[in-house]
C-alpha cells in the first residue's frame, strides 16, 4: 500500500522505542495522562475555533498535532498554558486538566501554571540581552538571585538545549548576534531553565534550515526522556520521526488521534488519509 | 487597414518627448523640494543670524565678542548687562546655570512620571481607558504655556510650595515652580513618544516573557522597557530639549534674576526667560546688551542642536535593533 511506502520513508531508525504504549482510541494501556482535554471548545467571541476536543496528552512522550493551517492546533496547544488569556475576549468550554486539577479553574495562578507548560514559539524570540540573561530570565523573575545556582541553571539548559559548546565563551554576548538556529536553540533553553513539566512547541522547526531542524528534532528525541512534550508542526515526515501519538486536526476538530505510526499508515478516517497523502490541506 | 499592419508600424518611442504630464510632474517635484529648501534655508539663515552678531561682526558693526572677551562670557559668574556700562558683566554661568536646574527639575519630574504613562497606555490600559487617557495628554499637549506659567504662579507656589517649602525660604518667584510646570509640560511628550516606542515591541517577546510565567509587570519593566530603551532615552533627550528652551512658563514663574545657585527655592533665570525678558524693554539697537541676546541664543542654540542630534543617532540605532 502506498501509504506504508510513505511512512517508511518518514520514519528515521532511531524510533526504536516498540511503542506498545498505545493511543487511548486504540485501546491498550495507556501511559499516564498528563495533560487531558475532555470536550474542549474554544472561542474568539463568538466565533468558536475549537469543538469537542477529547485529547489526553501522555506523560514523557511525543505528541504531535497535524492539520491544515488554520484548523486551530495552535490555539488547542496554547490554551495548554493558558497563552490565549492574552487575547481579549477568548472563551475555554468543556475541561483541561493538567495532572488531574482544571487548569481554567478560578482560582487558578496562571504564572505558576506557565512555569510548569513551558511554550517554545514558530519564530524565536530572544530578548535583546546577553545569552546569559536570556536563559537565566524564567529564574529571576521566580525569584532567584543567587549567582552561582542561576549560573548552574544556565548551564545545565543550554547543554540540554545543545548549546552550551557553542556559547560557552560568549555569554555576555547579545543573543540577537546568534544565528536563527541557535536562537531558536536558545529559546528552548529558556523554556528549559524554568524546569517546566511540559514543553508546548508551535512548529519549533518552521523557519530554520534542514541542519538546524534536524538538531531541534535530535533534541526533542533527548528532552521527551525527562518531559512531555505537545508539537505543533505542518511537517507531516517530522510528526512521523518525531512523535509517538499524532492528533489530526482539521476545522476545528480532532478528526483522529492514534499511535503515530498507525495513523500515518492505517488512518481510519478518509480525511486524514487525504491529508497525509496531500490530497488536500 | 488591418490591425496587423498598424501593430507592426506604430511601435512607441522609448525616448523622452515633451509632455505636459511630465511638465506637471516636474513641476511637482519643484514645489516640494522647495518645501524642503524652506526648512534648510531658514536653519541656516538663523546660524547666520545668530554667528554675525555673536563672532564675525559685519564691518560697521562689531560682533559681541569683539565687545566682550571669550573668557568674561563663558568664566564670568555674573550676569548684569542691562547695568550701566562699568557695572554690567557678561559671565553666561548663570542663565546656564537656570537653565539646568529648571530642566533638571522638570526631567526628574516629566520623565518617570511620562515613562510610566507610556506604560501603562501601552501595556495595562484596556482600549476603553486608552480612549480616554489619550486625549486628554493631547489636551494637555495643546495648553498654551503662558496658561502653565500662571498655573504655577497662582496655584503651584501659593497652594504647594510656600505651604510645604516656606519655612525653608522659598520665595514668591523660585525655581521649583518653573521646573515643576515645565516637568508637567513635557509629560504628554515623553509619554506619547514613550508610547510608540512601547508598542513597537513585537508581541512575540511579550509571550514569550508570559510563557515562562512572567506578571505584567515582569514583562513590561523587564522586557518590553529594556527593548525599547534606547527609544526611550530618545524620547526623554527630545523632552529635555523642550525644557531647555521652554521660555514663558519659566519667565512667569521662577522670575528674572540671573543667580549662579542651585537652591530650587530662589528665583532664577534661564536663558530663554533672559531673551523674553530683554526684548520686553527697551534695547537699544548695537548695544552689547541686544548682543547678549545673540550669544546666549547661540548657546541655547547648540546646546538643544546637540541634544537633538544625539536624539536622533540613539533612535537609528533603535531602529537597527529589530531589522
Amino acid at each position: 500500500m502506498a501509504l506504508v511506502k510513505a511512512f517508511t520513508q518518514f520514519v528515521d531508525p532511531p524510533s526504536g522505542s516498540t511503542s506498545a504504549e498505545a493511543s487511548p482510541e486504540a485501546g491498550g494501556t495507556p501511559r499516564a495522562a498528563k495533560i487531558e482535554t475532555v470536550n474542549m471548545g474554544f472561542f474568539y467571541g463568538t466565533h468558536q475555533a475549537l469543538r469537542d476536543i477529547s485529547l489526553r496528552i501522555n506523560e514523557c512522550a511525543v505528541t504531535a498535532l497535524i492539520g491544515p493551517s488554520g484548523c486551530g492546533k495552535s490555539t488547542y496547544l496554547r490554551s495548554l498554558n493558558r497563552m490565549n488569556d492574552i487575547i481579549e475576549g477568548t472563551r475555554v468550554t468543556g475541561s483541561v486538566t493538567l495532572d488531574g486539577e482544571d487548569i481554567y479553574a478560578r482560582d487558578v495562578d496562571v504564572v505558576s501554571l506557565r512555569k510548569r507548560v513551558g511554550m517554545v514559539f514558530q519564530k524565536s524570540t530572544p530578548f535583546p540581552k546577553s545569552i546569559f540573561d536570556n536563559v537565566a530570565f524564567g529564574p529571576r523573575i521566580a525569584g532567584l538571585t543567587n549567582r552561582t545556582e542561576l549560573t548552574e541553571i544556565v548551564e545545565r539548559s543550554l547543554q540540554q538545549a545543545a548549546l552550551w559548546n557553542e556559547v560557552k565563551d560568549r555569554m555576555r554576548e547579545s543573543a540577537m548576534a546568534l544565528s536563527g538556529g541557535q536562537q531558536q536553540r536558545l529559546c528552548i533553553a529558556r523554556a528549559l531553565a524554568t524546569s517546566p513539566e511540559i514543553l508546548l512547541m508551535d512548529e519549533p522547526a518552521s523557519a530554520l534550515d534542514p541542519a538546524s531542524t534536524a538538531r531541534i528534532e535530535d533534541l526533542i528525541f533527548e528532552l521527551k526522556q525527562n518531559y512531555t512534550i505537545v508539537i505543533v508542526t505542518h511537517n507531516m515526515q517530522q510528526a512521523a520521526r518525531i512523535s509517538e501519538v499524532t492528533a489530526f486536526f482539521c476545522q476545528g476538530r480532532m478528526v483522529e488521534v492514534g499511535q503515530t505510526k498507525q495513523l500515518f499508515t492505517n488512518p481510519s478516517q478518509k480525511e486524514t488519509e487525504d491529508y497525509i497523502t496531500g490530497r488536500f490541506g | 487597414m488591418s490591425s496587423a499592419g498598424r501593430s507592426r508600424r506604430e511601435k512607441p518611442s522609448l525616448r523622452r518627448a515633451f509632455s505636459w504630464l511630465r511638465l506637471r510632474e516636474e513641476a511637482i517635484r519643484c514645489l516640494l523640494f522647495g518645501c524642503a529648501l524652506l526648512s534648510v534655508m531658514t536653519t541656516l539663515a538663523i546660524i547666520f543670524v545668530l554667528v554675525t552678531e555673536t563672532m564675525i561682526g559685519i564691518p560697521p558693526h562689531t560682533s559681541f565678542f569683539q565687545d566682550v572677551s571669550l573668557s568674561e562670557f563663558f568664566l564670568g559668574t555674573e550676569w548684569t548687562p542691562n547695568f550701566s556700562a562699568e557695572q554690567a558683566h557678561y559671565g553666561v554661568a548663570p542663565l546656564v546655570c537656570g537653565t539646568l536646574l529648571i530642566t533638571g527639575i522638570s526631567g526628574l519630574i516629566g520623565l518617570p512620571t511620562g515613562l510610566m504613562i507610556a506604560v501603562y497606555l501601552s501595556e495595562y490600559a484596556s482600549p476603553k481607558a486608552r480612549s480616554i487617557c489619550k486625549p486628554m495628554l493631547e489636551m494637555l499637549a495643546g495648553v498654551p504655556t503662558v496658561v502653565y506659567g500662571y498655573f504655577g504662579l497662582r496655584f503651584l507656589t501659593p497652594y504647594f510650595i510656600m505651604p510645604v517649602f516656606g519655612g525653608l525660604g522659598a520665595q514668591g518667584y523660585n525655581a521649583l515652580c518653573g521646573g515643576i510646570v515645565v516637568g508637567i509640560m513635557i509629560i504628554p511628550m515623553v509619554a506619547s513618544l514613550s508610547e510608540d516606542v512601547l508598542r513597537a515591541v513585537p508581541n512575540s517577546l511579550r509571550e514569550s516573557g508570559y510563557a515562562l510565567g512572567a506578571t505584567k509587570f515582569d514583562v513590561s519593566a523587564r522586557i518590553v522597557v529594556p527593548s525599547a530603551l534606547s527609544g526611550v532615552i530618545a524620547s526623554f533627550l527630545l523632552a529635555l530639549s523642550r525644557s531647555i528652551g521652554e521660555t514663558m512658563a519659566v519667565a512667569i514663574c521662577a522670575g528674572n534674576m540671573a543667580n549662579l545657585s542651585l537652591n530650587p527655592l530662589e528665583a532664577t533665570q534661564t536663558m530663554t526667560a533672559f531673551i523674553v525678558n530683554v526684548m520686553q524693554g527697551e534695547v537699544v539697537a548695537g548695544s552689547t546688551l541686544e548682543k547678549s541676546l545673540y550669544a546666549v541664543a547661540l548657546v541655547l542654540f547648540v546646546m538643544t542642536l546637540v541634544m537633538n542630534l544625539v536624539s536622533q543617532l540613539i533612535l537609528e540605532k533603535f531602529r537597527e535593533a529589530y531589522q
